[in-house]
């Protein structure tokens, strides 16, 4: 059975602030869940099923019983893992209302999602046992795929470097984005290194936030305030090491995006949107490659002729990303927020015409070492 | 064999027989790499079942301890215990001879001197009772 139109997203609510001592977890969910359900003109006592990684914990914080209830949790990407669980158990009849919520106070309690590392003294020996005694860190696991890529096609820290460039001018139009100031690729390329070959200004934020989104059947969906965006294909898959011998310039986009394009039937060329996990600027270039908008090497030049603006092949990250708009940790949630804002014609200030295509790719772990890709493909039309 | 820092502050694997030959090995000079007597094949990180025909009557083997850098990233920001004291420090994967790759460090040069291709061999830092695999460029 395919999930092919069977299901939308009715209700968006993304959390403004981005540095919130005031907030839990929990209250970021809880305050967005109420907001998304007002958006799609629903109410507490319509939910019939929850999605988050803190699911359990947030069922009794808003006292709700649900029928279905899914604590995936594959990082960063498992907002889109979420869509294609909920669309499946929509389209089967298990649930009707399902609210889809991530929260996270990374900001307030300054913890180093990116640079850190661990500092336990003994680590799990599979798999950390054999990773953390060498010192890795989030930037150096994505830094060893932009070394390889560099040297396997000749990528260079310009072409990354527009990446960030093209973001920071979304995130320009983007009144809660935190870095709102135009940057040239000479700032990025001249911003620091924190593991070479990325610089400062080819990594993501660390800020608070968080949101959540309402998913119900087409059929209810075409009552409800807003336009419904329906889900036209999913696709999830992981990448890991395996034996020793992974290519590190294919990533779990290459199988997830395989599913989504073949179920939705939809052409790469007629996509209007990419929302692309941004947790650094090699994430967006292997994403464009692997999801198979452009050949694999062919990333580099695509992006530096600034086809990721409006006026580009393929506008991405319209929103700012989590180069310049926010990251709390897992950034997921945050393209479909995006995706839906586009496809309504909600997006002041930054808005694509007649946009009715988006495909939202979340990228979670560590794109060197194991990583999940959850890839969903939406539109305002079946 | 580098020397131990005193005391040592970086992570360390719990020793558990199924992985304890790799960072033990060392101690004897001895580089050691899981290998699969059905498929022919090394493999790592390792573990008991083959993943290639996941049969358990895998045997450790000792490795040439040569291989050449497939990926590496200099880092010059870590926070951690024993690593802030140590950057800038290259993390590498290294395909080694016998067909499987390692994550490493690259030691006993300058960073900047590290490239892709670069050939590798073997060495150790002791820690406690652990000897760690890291690898530094092939004398010619």
């Amino acid at each position: 059975m395919s999930i092919r139109g069977k299901a939308a997203i009715v209700g968006i609510h993304e959390y403004e602030s981005r540095f919130d001592p005031q907030a839990s977890e929990l209250s970021i969910q809880a305050d967005s869940i109420s907001r998304a359900l007002d958006d799609a003109g629903l109410t507490k006592d319509d939910v019939d099923a929850m999605y988050s990684h803190s699911g359990f914990l947030l069922a009794e914080y808003l006292n709700i019983f649900p029928d279905n209830i899914d604590t995936t949790q594959v990082g960063g990407g498992s907002y889109e893992f979420h869509i294609a669980h909920a669309a499946a158990a929509i389209a089967a009849g298990q649930c009707e209302v399902a609210v889809i919520s991530y929260g996270s106070t990374a900001r307030t309690a300054q913890r180093a999602i990116g640079t850190g590392g661990t500092a336990t003294r003994r680590v799990p020996f599979h798999p950390e046992g054999f990773e953390a005694p060498y010192g890795t860190t989030t930037v150096g696991i994505y830094g060893l795929v932009a070394r390889r890529h560099m040297h396997e096609f000749g990528t260079t820290s310009e072409q990354l470097a527009a990446i960030s460039v093209s973001t920071r001018q979304h995130a320009m139009t983007n009144p809660f984005a935190v870095m709102r100031d135009e940057i040239t690729v000479a700032d990025v390329i001249n911003s620091r290194v924190v593991s070479d070959p990325l610089h400062l200004l080819d990594c993501c934020l660390v800020t608070d936030g968080g949101g959540a989104f309402v998913m119900t059947s087409a059929e209810r969906a075409k009552s409800l305030k807003k336009k419904p965006v329906f889900v036209l294909g999913a696709g999830q898959a992981v990448a890991h090491p395996g034996m020793g011998t992974r290519d590190l310039t294919t990533i779990a986009a290459a199988q997830s995006s395989k599913k989504a394009f073949a179920e939705s039937g939809v052409k790469h060329k007629d996509v209007d949107l990419l929302m692309a996990y941004d947790s650094f600027t090699i994430t967006v270039l292997t994403t464009i490659e692997n999801l198979g908008f452009v050949k694999k090497g062919e990333g580099g030049p695509f992006v530096a002729e600034g086809n990721l603006t409006l006026k580009g092949k393929l506008p991405t990250n319209t929103d700012g990303g989590g180069l310049s708009s926010n990251h709390p940790g897992q950034r997921g949630i945050f393209l479909v927020f995006e995706s839906v804002r586009q496809l309504r014609g909600e997006r002041d200030g930054n808005q694509i015409k007649n946009a009715k295509v988006a495909v939202a790719h979340g990228t979670g772990g560590g794109l060197s070492v194991r990583h999940s890709g959850g890839t969903v493909v939406l539109s305002t039309e079946v | 064999m580098a020397t131990e820092q005193q005391p040592y502050r970086k992570p360390l694997p719990e020793l558990h027989p199924e992985i304890a030959p790799y960072y033990t090995g060392g101690l004897r000079a001895e580089l050691m790499i899981k290998f699969c007597p059905n498929c022919n094949i090394s493999f790592h990180y390792p573990r008991t079942v083959c993943p290639e025909c996941l049969k358990s009557d895998t045997v450790w083997r000792r490795a040439s301890g040569k291989g050449t850098v497939y990926s590496y990233t200099i880092t010059y920001q870590n926070l951690s215990p024993g690593f802030r004291e140590e950057v800038p420090y290259v993390l590498a994967l290294v395909d080694l001879a016998e067909g499987v790759r390692v994550m490493t460090n690259i030691i006993d040069c300058d960073p900047k001197d590290v490239s892709v291709g670069m050939p590798v061999e073997v060495t150790w830092e002791r820690a406690e009772e652990l000897a760690i695999p890291k690898f530094r460029p092939q004398k010619s």
